[in-house]
């Protein structure tokens, strides 16, 4: 009975959220805009609420009282872990053998956001900081390699490390004034640098091309071979003999982004074992602690600023080689919150998850285009399911998909720490 | 013994309270100084002065190595009094790294030892600069700490799950692994039941006389009279910043001025 009457009051509800919502519908007439009223659409959202929320009711009340606790779950999720891992790895490795051209261009996007997730790692799930203006290291790195390949004429392989440094020392810079905000404050601030990068490099006209961006950026050459459609002197193709095909190029361009990701899970998997990233752990859990301790937390937050914003510089040197064109465009707000989302869904901290959580948000929301229902896209709902994704991780899972940290120096078998007892952080 | 820290005119005024009002004592090397007074006397924030948490609004603080080397504490930042002057303290509330292993509390203890400076962190990754003999022995010094308060059995167990008589002896331990010439322990007996306080003072005095570690003097603030009585070498009293009293046990437990900050207010005058 309590349920039928639940059920009805949401079903209110949703009446008059929707009555006007979706009953309420503007057209643009000849000279403003009409109002047409569509009572079958709100019926339907209604009932849609009313049996959902019976539905809801009686599930739970038809479930077992006692839930699998915490400690179980993240049990099962490690066994998972432990195999899915290595299978992932190998997927990913042998990929341009048996994906096409469209899943290799994806599988490209998506480890690009793999790298970008891994990276932040660093700074928000190990050093517990904070930050929403990654982007802005990705968009310095991208085009620090834009302008010394297009102006210096300088090779790939000497524009990466160089995009990487480049990214690092604005990391450290805008560390220096900004670190010694906490918390809420930090985010607010590093939200600002984040556009105030992208409006720079806006206006910069005479540097950065401004709105036009930079064209013609110079693609990656394999030991000095290049990958032309046309094939010809000096290319791929030319050296080994082989047709000059497009898809050499997505190939090696997969393998450099895959290298790359891999170097940057390497770094973080080792540096989280060494002192650095054991203090930055610790800085997260008790600053005060560790000053009476004598570690220098100023630097301790530099080092773990630099290096994150050095992955993403990476990431976005290969970005701008990949796209052989940027504009200011690419560096928006939105996509610090995607890779802020991918690291949040994925489990602060954890690797695994961060990697499947990028494979989710960015390879599944790119699969929904062309399904095509009643009419529309589904591609243009994705930061709806964007959205519903974290709203239900948050719900079930609010530490992540993949939780908990493993310690990282034992004297016996190490035992993995539950995510209840590790801090999250207050920058 | 020779002098270790001198604290002269110490004032901290927060606002229109004054928390410290120019206080002088002496800790000298090798003994177990008490500070003792009650709830709101400014213990707490003499401690903080001297690790460097407050800049006192004004006064000395100077500390004295054995080798002669002096400090200015309330000059210093505040991660150089742990790493250079050698002064390590604990915490009124427990501030363990919850989240991370008994362990590891110990490693991050020592993790100037273990990083001299980013450099050689960044080398490490690369497994350059010799980053494991110095890993082991940071590990050695861990062992015989974990051996001392008797966690050796939990190493690996999470912090944040320790009982609370284990807390209070893993963060003893934990600032141990600094390698201090002094000690500073807010209330570490705080919470103890009888037997976990007599464990307590025994560690203390085994930490005092050098048999685990170096040999380290302590400044120790207790509520807890009997540990304060047993283990202490000298007592400084304070009540209201101000300090009441000072000399051996006995000297100050027979001193009115102390019983009557003690038994009342001493503003209202009970006699
Ligand atoms: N950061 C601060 N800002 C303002 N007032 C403070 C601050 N820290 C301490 N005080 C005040 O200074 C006085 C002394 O506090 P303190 O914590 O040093 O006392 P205590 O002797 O350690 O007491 P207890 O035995 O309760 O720990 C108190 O009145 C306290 O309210
Ligand atoms: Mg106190």
């Amino acid at each position: 009975m309590t349920m039928l009457r639940d059920a009805l009051l949401s079903a209110l509800v949703a009446l008059g959220l929707f009555g006007v919502m979706i009953g309420l519908k503007t057209d643009p007439g000849p000279t403003s805009l009409v109002l047409t009223w569509r009572p079958e659409a709100v019926a339907i959202a209604v009932v849609v609420v009313f049996f959902g929320r019976l539905a809801l009711l009686s599930w739970r009340a038809s479930r077992p009282a006692v839930a699998k606790g915490p400690g179980q779950v993240a049990a099962v999720m490690r066994k998972a872990g432990k195999y899915l891992a290595p299978v992932l790895l190998v997927l990913t490795a042998t990929m341009p053998f048996y994906a096409g051209r469209y899943y290799l261009d994806l599988g490209i996007l998506v480890l690009t956001y793999v790298m970008l997730g891994w990276g932040l790692n660093i700074v928000v799930g190990l050093a517990g900081l904070l930050d929403l203006g990654y982007v802005a290291f990705y968009a310095v790195g991208a085009y620090s390699f834009a302008l010394f390949a297009t102006e210096y004429g300088l090779g790939f392989w000497t524009c990466l490390p160089l995009g990487g440094l480049f990214a690092a020392t604005f990391g450290v810079l805008l560390g220096f004034p900004v670190l010694r905000l906490r918390g809420d404050y930090l985010a607010i601030v590093t939200l600002a640098f984040g556009e105030i990068v992208r409006v720079v490099i806006l206006n910069w006209v005479s540097l950065t091309g401004g709105p036009n961006g930079i064209s013609g950026i110079p693609r990656p050459t394999f030991f000095g071979l290049t990958f032309s459609a046309a094939g010809g002197e000096g290319s791929f193709a030319d050296f080994f003999g082989i047709e000059p095909d497009i898809s050499q190029r997505v190939i090696f361009l997969f393998y450099v982004i895959f290298g790359l990701a891999l170097l940057t899970n390497w770094v973080s998997l080792r540096l989280r074992n060494l002192p650095l990233g054991r203090a930055w752990e610790a800085l997260r859990e008790d600053e005060v602690a560790c000053r009476s301790l004598g570690i220098n937390v100023t630097i301790t937050k530099l080092t773990a600023f630099g290096i994150g914003a050095m992955f993403a510089g990476f990431a976005g040197a290969f970005f701008a080689t990949r796209q052989a064109f940027i504009s200011p465009e690419s560096f928006t707000f939105i996509e610090s919150a995607i890779v802020l989302a991918i690291v949040v869904l994925g489990g602060l901290g954890s690797q695994l998850g961060v990697a499947m959580a990028a494979a989710v948000m960015i390879g599944g929301a790119e699969l929904l285009r062309g399904i095509v229902i009643a009419g529309v896209d589904l591609v243009e709902y994705r930061m709806l399911f964007f959205g519903l994704a974290l709203v239900l991780v948050m719900v079930l899972r609010p530490r992540g998909l993949v939780s908990g940290r493993t310690p990282s120096v034992s004297l016996g078998k190490a035992r993995e720490i539950p995510a209840e007892m590790v801090a999250e952080g207050r920058g | 013994m020779a002098e270790l820290l001198s604290v002269e005119n110490l004032t901290m005024r927060f606002g229109g309270l004054l928390a410290v009002d120019t206080l002088s004592f002496t800790a000298r090397a090798g003994e177990i100084t008490a500070v003792i007074g009650p709830n709101g006397a400014g213990k707490t924030t003499v401690f903080n002065c001297i690790t460097g948490f407050y800049r006192p609004t004004s006064g000395q603080l100077s500390l004295t190595h054995a080798g002669g080397h002096g400090f200015q504490l309330q000059s210093l930042p505040g991660h150089r009094i742990a790493r250079v002057a050698r002064v390590a303290r604990t915490f009124q509330n427990i501030r363990l790294f919850a989240g991370m292993t008994v362990l590891e509390n110990l490693m991050v203890a020592q993790h100037n030892t273990l990083m001299p400076n980013v450099a050689s962190g960044l080398l490490a990754v690369f497994g350059l600069g010799g980053y494991r003999p110095i890993q082991a022995r940071a590990l050695d010094k861990a062992r015989l700490w974990l051996d001392a308060i008797g966690l050796t059995e939990r190493a690996d167990d999470v912090a944040g799950a320790l009982p609370y008589g284990a807390q209070r002896r893993l963060e003893i331990a934990r600032a141990m692994c600094v390698d201090p010439v002094l000690l500073c322990l807010d209330e570490p007996a705080a919470g103890l039941n009888p037997r976990e306080s007599d464990e307590l003072s025994a560690l203390l005095l085994r930490i005092r006389g050098g048999e685990i570690g170096d040999g380290c003097s302590i400044l120790l603030i207790e509520h807890d009279m009997g540990v304060v009585m047993r283990i202490s070498d000298h007592v400084v009293v304070l009540d209201h910043g101000k300090k009441i009293s000072d000399g051996t046990p006995e000297a100050v437990r027979n001193d009115p001025h102390v019983i009557a900050a003690y038994l009342g207010d001493g503003d209202e005058g009970l006699e």
